[in-house]
């Protein structure tokens, strides 16, 4: 047998094994640097941080190559890369870059607001973000290997990737009573009000969990906010402004990962949540003070 | 017969998937034990045999240093059966260094005696899967490769059970074994099988 690569085995055993770790966002090779000697599972590549992007306005695109080649070649980590929505020739580009996957992310300004990649054509796994069910299932209808909440990015705040999550939860519970109950008619009607085949609903109801992994993103900013998701069922958790828009990164980049390893046992996450200095955490915004919700882009399609 | 304790290191990595194949592997070699997630050493000390999970391997194995796991390796050197899976493999090695950075300085158990290349092959976009002859369960094998590592050279003590195109990607010595590859991203049991039924329990 002739050896397989970008198989569904591949790409989603990939995300598979960055379960349980922390994915940092990083603009430069020392930032990765950092977030590799704290422990990160895979950086982030991307031109500004969440938080910049929304202080800059203007059209946010994909990382500079560069940079991005730069960082591949100082870190032994996954090195990852944001691409716009439904942009995909930034997605080809970092694809023959090499990068280890793409997030498809809604923090960037979307290229394409009716349609999402393609992403079978890809032999890179892709990343998406999702704030309920049914954006979680069309994303993996069109290829992404791994779902993570959305959140509100650059805010610091953690109250929107704990309603996304909760929201995905409870809904995948109330897929998993109607496949435990055989109720052929019921899955058919979840499956034309999440846009998604039957095949796909019935899959999730059966495992009880979604096809993928499914990290948290979105504002998590301490050691605490990153144990609060692992213990909402996350697989994992992506930092993205809360390390590097913080006064304590080093520190803080270590804290969240033991955070986040040992997330059920409060002695460590207490430890962990010492390790941080409250008045170095990033400042932070209310969702309700946003000018910009990054969650809704690409929501509908 | 009694029952068998096995631990699945629960750091970092693919935990719940160890967890799920060597429970079908005990169910399948119709022996009874459990199948639980350690990551405290008073809960590895109480283990027949411990299973490291592929992840990365830096964070796995700051994790194992910092908790005294990677200590108690050290002490019981070959004597506690171990099984680790890719990032598993590549903390238990004597020497480690990365294709493209050199030698990477991280820590190790130093008990199996390899060398080992870390993302070998190369990036995700390289990740394979492709078929293996393994011998010691039977023969040919679906091998899942995720920038996966690959054993340079193999001290005497260490035998050879599995090579793909000569390079070797998985070894046995004494009651330790490991695999360059996932067994846990299958739904083939039988090299846990192998490792439950020859090196815990033999």
């Amino acid at each position: 047998m002739k050896a397989s690569v970008g198989t569904i085995c591949v790409k989603r055993g990939f995300m598979k094994m960055q379960k349980h770790g922390v994915i940092m966002d990083v603009t430069s090779v020392e930032q990765a640097q950092i977030a590799e000697d704290a422990g990160a599972v895979a950086v982030m590549a991307l031109d500004k941080l969440p938080y910049d992007v929304r202080k800059a306005g203007g059209v946010a695109r994909t990382a500079g190559l560069k940079v991005i080649e730069e960082i591949m070649d100082h870190v032994s980590i996954p090195v990852m890369a944001k691409c716009r929505i439904g942009h995909v020739y930034e997605a080809r580009v970092l694809e023959e870059l090499g990068v280890d996957a793409i997030d498809e992310s809604e923090v960037l300004t979307p290229a394409d607001e009716k349609r999402h990649i393609w992403k079978w054509d890809f032999k890179v796994p892709f990343v998406n973000g999702a704030r309920d069910l049914g954006e979680a299932l069309r994303r993996i209808e069109e290829g992404a290997s791994m779902i993570r909440t959305k959140g509100e990015a650059g805010t610091g705040n953690v109250a929107e990737a704990v309603r996304h999550m909760k929201l995905v939860r409870s809904e995948i519970r109330r897929v998993r009573a109607v496949v435990e109950e055989e109720d052929w008619q019921e899955i058919v009607a979840l499956a034309r009000e999440f846009r998604v085949s039957y095949q796909l609903v019935y899959e999730v109801g059966r495992l009880g969990r979604l096809p993928v992994v499914n990290f948290a993103a979105g504002g998590i900013a301490t050691p605490a906010d990153a144990a609060l998701m692992m213990s909402l069922g996350c697989d994992g958790i992506f930092v993205g402004s809360g390390i590097f828009k913080s006064e304590d990164p080093m520190e803080r980049a270590r804290a969240i990962v033991l955070a986040t390893s040992f997330w059920d046992d409060p002695e460590i996450v207490a430890e962990a949540q010492r390790m941080i200095d409250e008045r170095k955490s990033m400042i932070g915004i209310g969702v309700s003070e946003l000018e910009l919700k990054m969650q809704e882009r690409g929501a509908e399609a | 017969m009694r029952s068998i304790k096995v631990g699945v290191l629960g750091f970092q990595g693919a935990i719940e998937e160890h967890v799920d194949i060597t429970r079908r592997a005990l169910k399948e070699a119709g022996l009874s034990g459990e199948v639980n997630v350690v990551r405290r050493l008073e809960e590895v000390e109480v283990l027949d045999g411990l299973i490291i999970p592929g992840g990365e391997s830096t964070v796995i194995g700051s994790m194992m240093e910092r908790t005294g796991i990677m200590d108690y390796l050290r002490r019981t050197r070959g004597k506690f059966p171990v099984f680790g899976t890719c990032a598993g493999m590549i903390v238990l090695s004597r020497k480690v260094k990365d294709r493209v950075l050199g030698d990477t300085n991280q820590p190790t158990a130093g008990i199996l005696d390899v060398s080992v290349e870390r993302n070998s092959f190369g990036r995700q976009g390289d990740s394979f899967e492709t078929e293996l002859e393994i011998p010691a369960i039977g023969g040919l094998y679906r091998g899942v490769f995720i920038r996966a590592p690959i054993i340079l050279d193999v001290g005497s003590e260490v035998e050879v059970l599995c090579r793909l195109n000569g390079r070797i990607v998985a070894v046995q010595q004494e009651k330790i074994m490991a695999t360059a590859f996932h067994p846990e991203l299958t739904d083939d049991p039988r090299i846990h099988i192998f490792f439950i039924k020859k090196i815990i329990s033999d």
